[in-house]
């Protein structure tokens, strides 16, 4: 059942930006998203499954990309992971027991929710711990929240992650994702 | 069913594979057998040998994959079954070692041991092909099938609560890494 909420095209997700970080992250060479799909994220999932050259993964729970990245890193392929900040804080024991462990570096982008401007109550918690939980993990993060700077900051994360072996953070932001 | 008995009944079926395991005994059982450059012992997050080995899986499909996992661990990511299943990759096999019990952390009974039953929830999850085993026979003939056929395959062998008498190991978890990775890469320039 495919409504037109479920696809995104009755809510202010802005696409374009959305098909700015997807070229991005095409443009670094990387082959394979996983995702656990949240409304800022609905065009990002699409266009990952429209496109041939991508592998999209679609999870159960968004712990399981860390060993799904895990392993595209381990046979060279270089992967993304897309998920809300709720599902960063279910992914933690993963990152801290795999990626920390045995330093494996993990492009991950996650949806800013429960920041300036949220709308849904449920959101709200989340948003508070999401950087403190960053800092305390020591995982470097940086923003997507302006056009211009999108393809760049994609780069830079993915190259910081690589050369540190080390999961790198972007956070979107509602000011990048949101149209209203 | 000695798990070790089982590992050694299937070793020279791993040497040629890609292989995942979980932490404590497995992988102190299989290097007990002899560490190769092809095996990686996820020492730590447990449930998620199944999703990495999903990941290299769908990453070099014409690699044989085999992830040896453990109820304690895939009743940690029960979704995985479910992902493993939605997208099928047609040379990956899962064996879970079921001793219905925690073993590594002074064997506490997992929910397999009160009739949690692992091969229906594979089948209901959608693996197309799953097999209990009780022998060391039919677990070796259970995994020489799955790695001749071209499908993924969920085997669970129950196998008795021992384990070694130590876990910890010489090789160190990052030179099984960066060795695991080295080895990968270098089956793709072949």
């Amino acid at each position: 059942m495919a409504g037109a909420d479920l696809d995104g095209r009755n809510m202010p997700v802005s696409l374009t930006n959305s098909k700015l970080i997807f070229d991005a992250l095409k443009e670094c060479d990387i082959r394979m998203v996983s995702a656990l799909p949240e409304t800022w994220l609905v065009h990002l999932i699409r266009l990952a499954d429209d496109d041939p050259e991508m592998t999209l993964v679609r999870l159960a729970k968004e712990e399981e990309a860390v060993g799904v990245s895990a392993g595209a890193y381990f046979a060279g392929v270089k992967s993304a992971m897309l998920m809300q900040n709720h599902g960063f804080l279910a992914s933690i024991n993963g990152i801290v027991s795999l990626a920390h462990l045995y330093k494996i570096p993990l492009l991950m982008l996650i949806s800013y929710r429960g920041s300036f401007g949220e709308r849904d109550p449920w959101q709200t918690q989340g948003g508070n711990v999401t950087e403190p939980l960053l800092r305390a993990l020591g995982i470097p993060y940086s923003f997507l929240d302006a056009v211009e700077t999108v393809k760049k900051r994609i780069r830079q994360a993915q190259t910081l992650a690589e050369s540190s072996l080390q999961p790198v953070a972007l956070l979107l932001t509602r000011d990048l994702m949101w149209e209203e | 069913m000695l798990r070790l008995e089982c590992l050694r009944s299937i070793y020279s079926e791993l040497q040629n594979c890609l292989v995942v395991t979980i932490m404590g005994a497995v992988a102190a059982e299989l290097q007990s057998l002899g560490h190769r450059p092809n095996f990686f012992y996820l020492q730590h997050a447990m449930g998620l040998a199944s999703s990495m080995g999903l990941g290299l899986a769908l990453c070099l499909p014409e690699q044989q994959v085999i992830v040896i996992d453990g109820d304690g661990s895939l009743l940690m990511n029960l979704g995985s079954l479910s992902t493993m299943a939605r997208y099928r990759p047609k040379k990956l096999v899962h064996v879970v070692f079921d001793n219905e019990s925690l073993l590594s952390v002074g064997g506490f009974p997992t929910a397999t041991s009160t009739g949690t039953d692992l091969e229906g929830i594979a089948l209901a999850s959608g693996i197309p092909r799953v097999a209990t085993v009780r022998s060391v026979e039919s677990l070796k003939a259970a995994v020489t099938d799955a790695v001749r056929g071209s499908e993924l395959t969920t085997i669970i062998a129950k196998v008795e609560a021992t384990g070694p008498a130590a876990y910890v190991t010489d090789l160190s978890l990052l030179e099984n890494r960066f060795q695991f990775r080295r080895h990968v890469q270098s089956l793709k320039k072949r």
